[in-house]
């Protein structure tokens, strides 16, 4: 009991998460409210006690270890002196921030025959009032008490036997919570939910493959909209001002295999801005149409204002997995600019509306094309940042190409469904580079080269500092204005995450999961 | 109460699906193909259309560590490898079969058997083909080579034997290369780089010393683009390389 109450006494009394406190969430550094840090996806931390002149006496203070042997790829949140983190495959553990010790966990058994391509991971939780909620890989969305890990409401999102799973962190936007699924080698037919954040009810759904008669069906032949994905397993953003949500579709579905999808395929490989109060479509923007690689648009929409040949625009950054750097304004959807940022060999360039102009010979084939990018993209699910300090974007690019192949489409429900397959391009050895943009322009300010191809994202921070992880276990600090390397610290595990930062009784700390651990970072 | 009617439901499914039988029941050719077919479909998107990985574990290996035997094939495809991201399969067992056969006939494509006398490729590889200088094998050999304890287990014989003859074809592949550094002291080292990263650089060198450093403390280094192994194509004939290559294959480590 003396324990209990010690507790009580010396944590600080968690206020409710209010829509309003997320959307000045660069009033309150020292939390981290909502997965990319602010509804604009900056993923950028106001903090600046850790710096670029300090930045050398940065200490692992704490680890917490996961009980799985699971990609460990969540984003952290805090709240008022608590962490809440997702572990694989669909868990919730809450841990004090001061000593990493768990305040409680949520455990969630999981059938043996849930289906995922890429492993039982989850990306992390969202929190709204006193909820926390997280997305499962049997596709549920859970909302759990944020003081005891109880389940408050379960709700089935989908079924989960059809390929349905959920590994993206939740967005809480108003009174609701939006959620997207994974699938995308399924053949399922994708979509974005929003559900009452009390009640757990659905609020609405959009699907991302339009049905018959609705606008966009007629770009999928036949019957194969019905199986044709656009899974939406990245968290997207949010602009207040407009209302509209920003949300990335994946490929379109059998992956390698067009030719039974002929046609566009709306709205796989899209930017959608939907209505956050009504999901219904604002805009489109569709980056690879008919895609035949695997090009998933599901990166982190990054909004910014900015100016456009000489005027000042409410613009979305999408650094796309095509090798395509993409401006476009986040009102409208007009497509400003288009550019490679990292190799790419199947498209000419983009025409004036931005859509690609396909070079020949780049289709996979039976006996395999090799292409740049690489099947996992210049680009992926980890988050770029924007630095508002540095006016910069930062963005960690994957230099590799794949060769790809194509194969049979049959679909069966529950099945995968590829339509082929990609292996490495022999004598290629694959590299990486953190990479400095200006927005508007995606002018190259600097670059970082990293020895192989990342899977983990960037965070910037108020300390001119840039903090990222590599596949050989490192976590490193740059210099945000120079790309200069300052820090770095070898985790002993792959990073396969993003990095987030807060503060604790005025103590700054950064937070990212290694290998199968989560480091805590502080100052001696 | 319904819980635990569901767990039932669920035991019985498992049990129904454990197969009867420790041998593939489906191997015929007409089986092989329509395997190819579900492989194609199902398995290629992660480990490639010829079975020689891409995401997910190259295939085409005449031993695979995790399904050595039939059944344990079939419970890999069916049910999955747990903390890997290798996920069930909700196939019929009659599907799983003909995957697994298909499967084998990867590995087996790949380990045809050439006309090599293992009992002279023993002695090559010990004599006249000088392979301990670099290679270990049996407890005895060289350091600079990689291990070829179980060789057998990763490489099939046309594989060792095509390396034996261009032994610098697809070099992302080779991490052990030359490599020639020198520190901002002026210490120069030269020897086979075994591990590299962002930041630091890891070498044993020709006495095989091992030495490690951050790439800032370098002046200079460079990983060449080639490698140590000598072809064999002039220094040993036809028969020769099939007798290497037969009896490397048979080392396959502890089973």
């Amino acid at each position: 009991m003396r324990l209990l109450l010690g507790i009580a006494l010396t944590l600080p009394l968690a206020a409710q998460v209010t829509h309003e406190r997320i959307l000045k969430s660069s009033t309150e550094p020292g939390n981290w409210l909502t997965y990319s840090g602010n509804y604009a996806g900056h993923r950028f931390s106001p903090l600046d006690q850790i710096h670029d002149r300090n930045v050398q006496n940065l200490k692992p203070v704490w680890v917490y270890q996961s009980g799985s042997l699971q990609k460990f790829e969540t984003t952290p949140l805090v709240i008022d002196g608590v962490m809440y983190i997702s572990e694989p495959p669909s868990h919730v553990t809450a841990l004090d921030t001061r000593t990493g010790r768990p305040l409680w966990k949520y455990r969630r058994p999981m059938p043996d025959d849930v289906r995922v391509c890429c492993g039982q991971v989850n990306r992390g939780v969202a929190a709204l009032g006193d909820l926390i909620y997280v997305g499962t890989i049997d596709a549920h969305l859970v909302a759990l008490n944020a003081k005891t890990g109880a389940v408050i409401w379960d709700a089935v999102v989908a079924n989960y036997k059809a390929g349905y799973s959920i590994t993206v962190a939740p967005l809480a936007v108003k009174d609701k919570i939006v959620v997207g699924i994974a699938g995308g080698e399924y053949g399922v037919r994708g979509f974005l939910d929003a559900y009452d954040a009390k009640t757990g009810k659905r609020a609405w759904r959009f699907w991302t493959v339009p049905g018959p008669g609705e606008p966009g069906n007629d770009t999928w032949a036949g019957d194969s909209w019905k199986t044709g994905s656009a899974a939406t397993w990245v968290t997207g953003a949010f602009d207040p001002d407009s209302n509209l949500i920003y949300w990335g579709t994946g490929n379109p579905g059998p992956d390698w295999n067009g030719d039974v999808r002929a046609g566009d395929n709306l709205y796989s490989d899209c930017l959608i801005a939907v209505d956050a109060d009504s999901g219904k479509l604002r805009w489109h923007f569709q980056f690879t149409p008919h895609d035949i690689h695997d090009w998933d648009a599901t990166e982190v929409p990054v909004l910014v204002d900015d100016e456009v040949r000489g005027k000042k625009r409410k613009l979305v950054l999408f650094p796309n997995r095509n090798a395509f750097y993409y401006v476009l304004d986040r009102i409208t959807g007009e497509f400003l600019l288009g550019k490679p940022y990292a190799k790419q060999t199947w498209a000419k360039g983009l025409d004036d509306s931005g859509r690609p102009v396909r070079l020949p010979n780049t289709a996979p084939t039976l006996q395999g094309t090799p292409v740049w990018p690489a099947v996992a993209g210049a680009n992926n699910w980890y988050s770029p940042t924007f630095s508002p300090r540095t006016g910069l974007l930062y963005v960690a690019v994957r230099e590799a190409g794949s060769v790809y192949f194509i194969g049979e489409a049959e679909y069966v429900e529950g099945e995968q469904f590829n339509g082929g397959g990609f292996r490495s391009v022999p004598g290629e050895q694959e590299w990486g580079a953190v990479r400095a943009f200006a927005p508007a322009t995606g002018e190259l300010k600097w670059e970082h080269r990293l020895f192989s191809a990342p899977w983990a994202g960037l965070l910037s921070t108020a300390g001119n500092l840039i903090f990222g992880g590599t596949n050989e276990g490192q976590v490193y600090a740059l210099q945000a204005s120079t790309g200069k390397s300052l820090w770095r610290f070898q985790a002993g595990g792959a990073a396969r995450s993003n990095p987030i930062s807060y503060s604790t009784d005025g103590k700054q700390f950064i937070a990212m999961a290694m290998g199968n651990g989560l480091y805590v970072f502080a100052l001696e | 109460m319904i819980w635990l009617a569901a767990l039932l439901f669920v035991q019985h499914i498992d049990l129904r699906e454990l197969p009867t039988v420790d041998k593939n029941p489906h191997t015929t050719p007409g089986d092989v193909a329509l395997g190819q077919k579900l492989y194609l479909g199902r398995c290629a998107g992660c480990h490639g259309p010829a079975g020689d990985g891409g995401k997910g574990t190259n295939l085409a290996v005449s031993v695979l560590p995790r399904a050595s035997t039939d059944l344990a094939l079939y419970r890999v495809i069916r049910f999955g490898l747990p903390d890997t991201e290798m996920p069930a399969h909700n196939l019929t067992p009659r599907e799983v079969w003909q995957i697994s056969a298909f499967v084998r006939a990867l590995g087996s494509a790949q380990s045809t058997t050439t006309s090599g006398d293992s009992h002279r490729g023993r002695e090559l590889v010990r004599g006249k083909g000088g392979c301990l200088q670099c290679h270990v094998l049996d407890g005895e050999g060289g350091l600079m080579g990689p291990p070829l304890t179980d060789i057998g287990a990763r490489r099939s014989p046309a594989f060792i034997r095509s390396k034996l003859l261009d032994p610098a074809s697809d070099l992302s592949s080779q991490f052990h290369r030359p490599v020639q550094l020198k520190t901002r002291s002026g210490q120069k080292v030269s020897g086979i780089r075994i591990n590299e990263d962002t930041w630091s650089i890891q070498v044993r060198d020709f006495s095989h010393n091992l030495h490690s450093f951050w790439k800032n403390e370098l002046a200079d280094f460079n990983v060449e683009e080639r490698t140590l192994m000598p072809s064999y194509r002039d220094r040993l004939n036809s028969q020769e390389l099939d007798d290497i290559a037969s009896y490397l294959a048979g080392n396959r480590g502890a089973q």
